[in-house]
């Protein structure tokens, strides 16, 4: 989103709660693919935590870049020398 | 320690790992963190009440949609899931899709071009300070008390399955929703609400794909539902013949006219909790494209809660039964559906995100709540009755005083409800009482140019009154419902359905009759308010695929197509 003052956006907020949570919950799944429980959910067998906590790292990661503050401040960076 | 053991009490439904609570802390550090960002960015009343108007679309229109996700949305309709099957979602579809399409094409353009702050304040334009304050008063007074009993309610689905104590519920999640309401105003809560819409499908998508798999798809679900329930738990419309035919005893024409008709465009198209979210967008064409956008979204909502329901028909072991059933027998009660679901499918990581998800959709809809409180008390209460004149700092201040006026409000209901809790009852109804009368007077106001400003309040006060006698009736003499819905066999829920239709027909009635024996307003101050008077902006020449239009039809195909596959 841009607004008239230099605002992060909505989606970089996103994409830092879902690679954070997705990371964490992939860890959460790995350790228990090494260490199955004795008592484990149904259908653990498919080991929802492993890729499900990927699967919202790698889309939580790709908003972090794609709605970087950091990347807009260096595209208007470039535009601006470009101008001059 | 001490506090540990107090905060969690032993009996709980499921037991959180250390990067559960990881999880959960990170969440809360997050909404913070985006209030305290947002901080100097709501200076002006406009940024604070309604975001500066700088929304995109998909934002304003995710917020729209999240605000009404709340965690009772949730864990309600999943439970009516399992109690009258597929029927609860025709409050997803029929009871939504044409109100929010309806909202986007045909009445956010009145809403937009006269620059209203609220819904009452648009009542104030087209009616006059009567209907403004009857329904900024009403509906100021109705939304802490619901905002309360949505915390009540969720304190306590807290304490039954996390085993919180309900007290640390209330304080932490109220706090957190103040602190980033009173810090950012309306964008932080919409940026909030847009993450935990996100947050809310992540955390709980994985409900229904595993159950599924667990399943055996759709086909060996509705077979395993017809043997442990009924063949018409898996029917939309095949059962709504008669009342006898369907669990929820209901006819189709009180799901069509009721609920499809007065209900959903009432809430809507009226409820100014849903409609500030819209009216925050940066110019026409996003204000119109958010409540598309949150219809289409709105539709695969029932993935996320209905199929959850029936999925416990088929998979669990144990039968649910009502809230006092369970108490006595120490058994689990229909609220407990997505929980259960949740502790059967969810190791750790994946539990902390799905109760994330719970706790997140809680905090959009009290963030709703108190910003549209503190909107419609500070533009239409305070600045219609008190301060006629006040500046725009005024204007702020006295907004971020309400919100933590209307937080606390809030939790006083909550403890109220914990005292007294057939209160929870009467409020719930309280609520009904307006939103049908209320869609009769706007939408005559915006499309009959003849309706005057006498019309506009006598109707909404003789709908109001309408709909409380009803109520009141059939609470005094159970045997009433027949006539109020008309059949024998109609249960609770076929009620609401019909009251709404009634107190709405009262309402119209009404203002056509006093508009047709009163003074209308002159042609010239109905520009911007009236569909026949207003010179609507021309679209600029965009492709097909960027008008609301076209994506409202393929909202409508979708729609159709959805229904017609689970007839």
């Amino acid at each position: 989103m841009t607004t008239k003052t230099r605002e992060i956006s909505i989606w970089f907020f996103i994409g830092v709660s879902l690679a954070v949570n997705g990371f964490l919950i992939s860890v959460a799944g790995l350790y228990d693919f090494i260490n199955p429980v004795a008592h484990p959910v149904v259908l653990a067998r498919l080991h929802a935590s492993l890729w499900w906590g990927l699967f919202l790292f790698v889309l939580g990661a790709f908003y972090c870049v794609q709605f970087s503050p950091l990347r807009h401040l260096s595209q208007e960076q470039s535009a601006e020398s470009l101008k001059r | 320690m001490k506090i540990a053991s107090y905060i969690f009490l032993t009996t709980r439904l499921v037991h959180l790992a250390p990067v559960d609570m990881a999880v959960i802390l990170f969440y809360f550090l997050l909404v913070l963190s985006i209030g305290a960002y947002l901080k100097n960015k709501s200076n002006t009343s406009e940024d604070f009440f309604l975001a500066g108007r700088e929304m995109t679309a998909w934002i304003a229109g995710l917020a729209f949609l999240s605000a009404n996700l709340g965690s009772l949305e949730l864990m309600g309709w999943a439970a009516a899931a399992y109690q009258y099957g597929i029927l609860a979602t025709h409050w997803y579809w029929i009871g939504a899709i044409p109100a929010m399409l309806f909202l986007g094409l045909v009445m956010m353009p009145f809403y937009y071009i006269s620059k209203t702050h609220s819904v009452p304040g648009y009542l104030k334009l087209r009616f006059g300070e009567g209907s403004r304050i009857l329904s900024s008063v009403s509906f100021a007074l109705m939304t802490v008390l619901m905002s309360g009993i949505n915390m009540y309610s969720m304190a306590l689905v807290m304490k039954v399955v996390l085993g919180w104590d309900i007290h640390f519920s209330i304080w932490v999640s109220s706090i957190t929703v103040a602190i980033y309401v009173v810090l950012g105003g309306l964008r932080s809560a919409i940026f909030n609400e847009v993450l935990q819409f996100i947050l809310i499908w992540a955390g709980a998508m994985l409900i229904p794909i595993l159950g599924l798999i667990e399943a055996g798809g759709w086909a060996n679900l509705q077979r395993q539902v017809a043997i442990n329930a009924s063949a018409q738990y898996t029917h939309l419309w095949s059962t709504l013949g008669s009342c006898n035919a369907n669990p929820m005893g209901i006819h189709w024409t009180g799901i069509v006219f009721g609920l499809g008709c007065i209900i959903s465009f009432g809430y809507w198209t009226t409820d100014f909790l849903v409609v500030q979210r819209v009216l925050s967008a940066k110019d026409m064409r996003a204000a119109q494209m958010a409540p598309i956008i949150g219809a289409a979204f709105k539709m695969f909502v029932p993935f996320i809660v209905i199929l959850p329901g029936l999925l416990a028909l088929s998979v669990l072991p144990m039968k649910l039964t009502g809230e006092a059933m369970a108490v006595a027998t120490g058994g689990h009660s229909y609220n407990e559906v997505l929980p259960l679901m949740l502790a059967r499918y969810c190791g750790p990581g994946l539990l902390g995100l799905g109760v994330t998800a719970l706790i997140a959709g809680f905090m959009s809809g009290m963030a709703g709540n108190v910003t549209a409180f503190s909107t419609v008390w500070t533009y239409d209460i305070y600045g219609a009755l008190f301060n006629k004149h006040s500046t725009d700092e005024q204007k702020v201040r006295m907004g971020r005083w309400c919100t933590i006026l209307g937080v606390l409000l809030s939790i006083g209901t909550a403890y109220l409800v914990m005292q007294f809790l057939s209160i929870m009852d009467y409020v719930q109804a309280l609520f009904s009482f307006f939103i049908a009368p209320l869609f009769g007077t706007v939408i005559l106001g915006m499309m009959w140019k003849r309706a005057t400003p006498a019309g506009g309040f006598w109707g909404l006060l003789c709908g109001m009154t309408s709909s409380i006698a009803l109520w009141a009736w059939v609470k005094l003499d159970p045997s009433a419902l027949r006539y109020v819905a008309l059949s024998p066999y109609a249960k609770d829920m076929a009620e609401n359905m019909y009251r709404a239709l009634w107190s709405w027909l009262v309402c119209v009635i009404v203002t056509v009759i006093v508009s047709l024996v009163t003074t209308p307003k002159p042609e010239s101050e109905l520009d911007g308010l009236v569909y026949g008077v207003t010179t609507m902006p021309i679209e600029a020449a965009v492709p097909l695929f960027k008008r609301p239009v076209f994506w409202a039809g393929v909202v409508c195909v979708v729609f159709a197509a959805f229904n017609i596959y689970f007839w």
